[in-house]
């Protein structure tokens, strides 16, 4: 395929997530003030407005809040992928992220507890999420 | 009483929808719609003293207000951009509103328009957390993330693809009333919905809008200004607005919309309650958007629109009137001025101005607006006589 996936537009706030991916770390950022994990990284914290943020590794598992299969996709490299599933998923440190889901449709339901998979997409590691405990 | 913007809409002016808008310029469409608008308000453009226009109008990211005051050849005292997505247009109502009671400017034209071209080229990149975090998933565009939220509200409270298939349902329904529809002339059955082609499950191609070209301009003014006017002015009685988010994954619960801030909002500075209102005027890029606002309104119980929308009539002439113009879904989406045709059916409804799909009577409609994905949301209550 010539035409390639859209890459994450990196900033200098966001680099440290996107360097623990490459080490197949799901490292997050916290607040050393109100104890709140956050994602997407940012300067300050959205919940207390602090900035002593600190970055941690977080389980990497989570529950499913809500998919869709894309059946049309806004992007040609993804499209020649399609049907695929992607998600939102509730993380057990509280934040939420949208992800690509390794999971077959008719295993997708609510609540579905799944984990992190890191997977390479343009040469780079990507933190997809399939069925915990599962392949 | 609760305080509230005071202002009047005197004039409208709205294009009708086409698909594909060949050999025209966004700001040529934005002239044309406010010439409609002066013309039907029966005043000249130097009475104009305000301008409010969407973001990044088609020839111009920047500058916008000057670059559409130039083109349009007025002055005006008050200028700004209203950057509110899909809920810009029921946005800029209010802020016009709330400048001339400042005493910047007594009269605003408030317009939105988008051509539409066959090969025009993607939006310009930009590399906001959506870009970083949503679109390397394979998650880009708007289909994806409202078929995210409609799937939440199917899980969470059980709501079936039948019961959002018929808010397409009725929105097409109307539109058939409506010669300037998209879908005039274009009958579906609430089947033909749902054996729709899927586009991001579970979404199908009949619950989203069809983007086009055209245009809207709305002209505000003072309520004594109003009193003057050419035609029935329509009355601001009360305004809302929430802004929450703006990737989907960061939405709030779906029990915690900002609807449930903004709609309720506007009814109390309007002080009526819901079941007082004639028109359901409520944005609708999706079936789902619908979904959430009957439930916001408080017509029917959280999670449950799905058994109020089946008990109920929503045309012209049913017990709750909704999108009697065709709402977006069968209208059609002229970018942001899509937004703006729900206000204009309000004031086309409240002047006694409808025709074949005329509301008897109509005195109070609420008018919502949304942008992004639920992020962005305005609510108005207008009507016929001042309070
Ligand atoms: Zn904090």
């Amino acid at each position: 395929m010539n035409i390639s996936f859209p890459e994450p537009t990196i900033t200098p706030i966001t680099k440290p997530f996107w360097d623990s991916m490459e080490q197949k770390k799901f490292n997050l950022q916290r607040c050393e003030d109100c104890k709140h994990w956050i994602f997407y990284p940012r300067a300050h914290c959205p919940h207390c407005f602090g900035n002593r943020l600190t970055w941690q590794e977080a389980t990497g598992k989570g529950r499913l809040k809500t998919w869709s299969i894309v059946h049309r996709a806004s992007h040609p490299a993804w499209q020649s992928l399609t049907p695929y599933a992607v998600g939102i998923v509730e993380l057990e440190e509280g934040p939420s992220m949208l992800t690509h889901l390794l999971i077959r449709a008719e295993e997708l339901h609510y609540q579905l507890p799944v984990e992190i998979s890191y997977h390479v997409l343009n040469e780079r590691q990507l933190p997809f999420f399939k069925k915990r405990g599962g392949a | 009483m609760v305080k509230r913007p005071r202002g009047a809409i005197i004039g409208i002016g709205e294009l009708q929808p086409e698909r594909y808008s060949e050999g025209k310029t966004t700001l040529s469409l934005i002239a044309e719609s406010v010439q409609l608008a002066l013309q039907d308000a029966a005043i000249t453009k130097d009475e104009i003293d305000g301008l409010l226009v969407g973001p990044q109008v088609g020839e111009t990211p920047q500058h916008v207000p000057a670059t559409v005051s130039e083109y349009l050849g007025i002055s005006p005292a008050m200028s700004n951009t209203v950057d509110l997505g899909g809920a810009t247009g029921a946005g800029m109502i209010w802020r016009a509103a709330a400048a001339i009671e400042a005493g910047m400017c007594e009269t605003v034209v408030c317009v939105l328009a988008n051509k539409n071209e066959r090969d025009s080229a993607p939006r310009s990149p930009n590399r906001n957390p959506i870009r970083e975090f949503d679109v390397p998933f394979g998650a880009s565009g708007a289909n994806t993330s409202y078929a995210l939220l409609k799937r939440q509200h199917m899980e969470q409270y059980g709501s079936q693809q039948e019961d959002f298939a018929r808010i397409a349902y009725w929105s097409r329904k109307n539109a058939l009333k409506n010669p300037k529809a998209i879908f005039y002339n274009k009958p579906v059955e609430l089947e033909d919905i749902s054996h729709s082609p899927i586009i991001s499950d579970p979404l199908h191609l009949l619950e989203i809008v069809m983007p086009c070209a055209g245009g809207a301009a709305v002209i505000v003014t003072s309520e004594e200004k109003a009193k003057k006017a050419a035609k029935q002015p329509v009355f601001l009685r009360g305004a809302g607005e929430k802004i929450t988010h703006r990737a989907v994954s960061q939405a709030p619960a779906l029990d915690q919309l900002p609807f449930q801030y903004s709609i309720p909002q506007s009814l109390r500075q309007a002080n009526i309650s819901a079941e007082e209102l004639d028109l359901f005027s409520l944005y609708d890029c999706y079936t789902s958007v619908v979904a959430v606002q009957l439930e916001s309104i408080g017509l029917c119980e959280q999670g449950k629109f799905g058994d109020f929308i089946r008990k109920h009539s929503f045309s012209h002439d049913g017990d709750y009137p909704l999108n009697t113009h065709g709402g977006q879904l069968g209208f059609g989406q002229a970018d942001l001025a899509g937004g703006m045709s729900h206000v204009i059916e309000a004031v086309v409804q409240l002047r006694g101005e409808a025709g074949e799909r005329q509301i008897p009577n109509a005195k109070h409609a609420l008018v919502t607006g949304n942008g992004a994905t639920l992020s962005e949301t305005t609510s108005l209550v207008l009507g016929g006589e001042l309070s």
